[in-house]
């Protein structure tokens, strides 16, 4: 999953390893929020616009029945990155080093064992088949194009925003506000887990059994869960003494903008051009 | 199935969550609309019982599911794994909720962490927020029932449901990737989604899962209830206990029909493995060709009186056999369900109408 995580995973227990998941999720995040506070193109978009153009071309990707326009598309991701600040480093190795570590090891069996006239002979008598290798290039690509288009949203976009912009996909409010406050809740519960397993690991001198970490482990996790159930009422009485009913109200201030007409326009005729040229 | 040994390590860690690429958006569509009755049993349930009560309790246990998935817990023997949480989740609060729950977490590692496709939402959302909660639950309720909250059965329970529950997930994972290649191929043969065919997804899928993740999946659940009965046992009586919330698990016997229906709709397009025309719907020129001499007059000419709208299940703007299959199954399933709706409607005397004349 990570390749720093898992060196020297022997020599380190379950507890820092488990603050070093949670650390990374915190940085993760906060990358993200920095990134989406810089001056680009998609970051000045309106996020509806953004939201139903990833959505659109979502779709286009995983209809294409042609790699060139599924390349294609890539390319597209590529040039908004640019535009918009997202250091190209970063989104690049994101998507192809980290993500399809997992769809490269999948897909590489599908250039052998998948019948079809042969394409190339290798040693050992390996064989590759032309449908094998058509098969492999078509789930990595469009892996890494769908995995590319979702990086570009979460990192362009304060998740507040992402959220309000789930309005106009007549998401019920009350889902959108379950959503935020999961999100912030999120936050809570990483940082209590993180003071947790801080305070214990300061506790610990040398080597604790597997036995005893499991044990460590599970506790954790069942005060986790009593916690976040109580904590679930004290958050319910707090929102009805501000006067919460039951559902939300929302104060809705975006307009949209020429840009956003534009850029949303040229997003469609992307889309639709790139699904005729796969069909 | 040379394969499989080679993807099981890979193919396990891709079964919490889907990526874009791997499903068609047909496959994604229906396991969408699947999981959509289920939103809306969990919604009703939340509704009678808790109002809004419910909005921070869902928040917090989904936000729990999400942090719960980073604990690593080792394993005898040397491994160690994440748990999922969703049997846990299942068994304190029932399997409405925590289905709510962990869909809300699966959404947010979606939309706001890029983990696990945005089409795929509701793929991921059937396998794991579905079939995991549900399975777990029955499975837990049927093992404990009529024992004390302190007893050590509730322990092997959780760590049965847990167990089974993951593993029919990724049963139900491996199905989906396995029907791939048999519904959506270009006209080679190439397979445009996830590669290979049953025979090597569910072993490669099911196989690992049986070893580890769904091991973790059982040793967490059964631990937790276990420090539950030593610290915290009023949560484990949340469910069961009248006024809480026991009316929000009651099992509806319909779900499994349910599920039935929607593999069934996934499996309509086997029907186009099948050589020749279905015995007796043979059209007049295959009779003819069937040995038959001759063609009634009037059968002939009735042939043309009626085109269906979908003939041979197929919906020729798509260009795709197979899809124009489920769909076809979709709709007809749909209009079904709108005809009996109707006839319930008109048959049954309505409340207010009744009442209004008295």
């Amino acid at each position: 999953m990570n390749t720093q995580a898992s060196r020297g995973r022997a020599s380190r227990g379950v507890i820092e390893r488990t603050l070093n998941d949670v650390t990374r999720a915190l940085e993760q995040s906060l990358f993200a929020e920095e990134i989406a506070r810089r001056p680009g193109l998609l970051q000045s978009l309106d996020p509806r616009v953004k939201l139903i153009s990833t959505l659109l071309l979502l779709i286009a990707v995983s209809l294409s029945r042609s790699l060139a326009v599924i390349v294609g598309l890539y390319a597209v991701t590529l040039v908004l990155a640019w535009r918009s600040s997202v250091p190209m480093g970063f989104f690049v190795k994101r998507v192809w080093l980290l993500m399809p570590f997992f769809t490269g090891v999948i897909a590489i069996p599908a250039f052998f064992i998948t019948p079809g006239p042969p394409l190339a002979h290798l040693p050992l008598g390996l064989l590759i088949t032309r449908t094998g290798a058509m098969a492999a290039l078509f789930l990595l690509l469009r892996v890494s194009t769908s995995v590319s288009l979702a990086v570009l949203l979460v990192l362009t976009t304060p998740w507040n925003s992402v959220l309000k912009a789930l309005g106009v996909l007549r998401v019920p409010d009350v889902f959108v506000v379950i959503l935020g406050m999961t999100y912030r809740y999120i936050y809570l519960l990483l940082h209590t887990v993180s003071d947790m397993f801080l305070s214990r690991k300061s506790r610990v001198v040398g080597r604790m059994s597997t036995a005893e970490e499991r044990r460590l482990m599970t506790a954790s996790a069942g005060v986790l869960l009593s916690r976040s159930l109580d904590l679930s009422s004290e958050v319910y009485l707090a929102m009805q003494s501000r006067g919460f009913r039951g559902y939300p109200r929302t104060m809705d201030t975006w307009k949209m903008r020429p840009l956003d007409w534009a850029c949303g326009a040229g997003m469609l005729f992307v889309t639709v051009i790139a699904i005729w040229l796969g069909r | 199935m040379l394969a499989s040994p080679v993807l099981s390590p890979v193919y396990s860690n891709v079964a919490m969550h889907i990526p874009d690429g791997y499903l068609s958006p047909m496959t994604s569509l229906v396991l969408f609309l699947l999981v959509l009755p289920f939103w809306h049993r969990g919604v009703q349930r939340l509704r009678q019982t808790m109002n809004a009560r419910s909005v921070p309790l869902i928040a917090l246990v989904a936000a729990f599911s999400f942090v719960i998935m980073m604990f690593n817990v080792p394993l005898p023997g040397g491994t160690t794994g994440h748990a999922v949480g969703g049997a846990l989740a299942a068994i304190v609060l029932g399997p409405e909720v925590a289905s709510i729950a962990i869909s809300i977490a699966l959404i947010i590692q979606a939309l706001f962490f890029g983990d696990g496709g945005i089409l795929a939402v509701g793929a991921n959302c059937f396998n794991m927020a579905v079939v995991l909660p549900y399975a777990s639950y029955a499975i837990y309720r049927a093992v404990s029932r009529q024992v004390p909250i302190s007893s050590r059965r509730r322990v092997l329970a959780a760590a049965l449901g847990g167990h089974i529950g993951l593993t029919l997930a990724a049963f139900f994972t491996a199905v989906e990737f396995g029907i791939q290649p048999l519904l959506f191929h270009a006209a080679d043969g190439t397979p445009l989604y996830a590669p290979y065919p049953l025979s090597v997804a569910i072993p490669a899928m099911v196989l690992p899962h049986l070893a580890v993740a769904s091991v973790v999946e059982g040793v967490v659940t059964a631990l937790v209830v276990a420090y539950l009965q030593r610290a915290n046992q009023p949560m484990l009586e949340l469910v069961e206990k009248p006024g809480v919330m026991a009316e929000a698990s009651r099992f509806g016997k319909l779900r499994a029909l349910w599920i039935g229906l929607g593999v069934l709709i996934i499996a309509t397009p086997l029907g186009l493995l099948a050589p020749g025309t279905a015995w007796g719907e043979w059209s007049s020129r295959e009779l003819a060709h069937r040995g038959l001499g001759f063609v009634p007059e009037r059968l002939a000419k009735l042939e043309t009186l009626w085109g269906a709208p979908l003939a041979r299940y197929d919906l020729p703007a798509l260009g795709n056999t197979s899809l124009g299959y489920v769909l076809s199954a979709i709709l007809g399933i749909a209009l079904v369900a709108v005809v009996i709706w109707l006839f319930t409607w008109l048959l049954t005397p309505r409340q207010a109408a009744v009442q209004a004349e008295d």
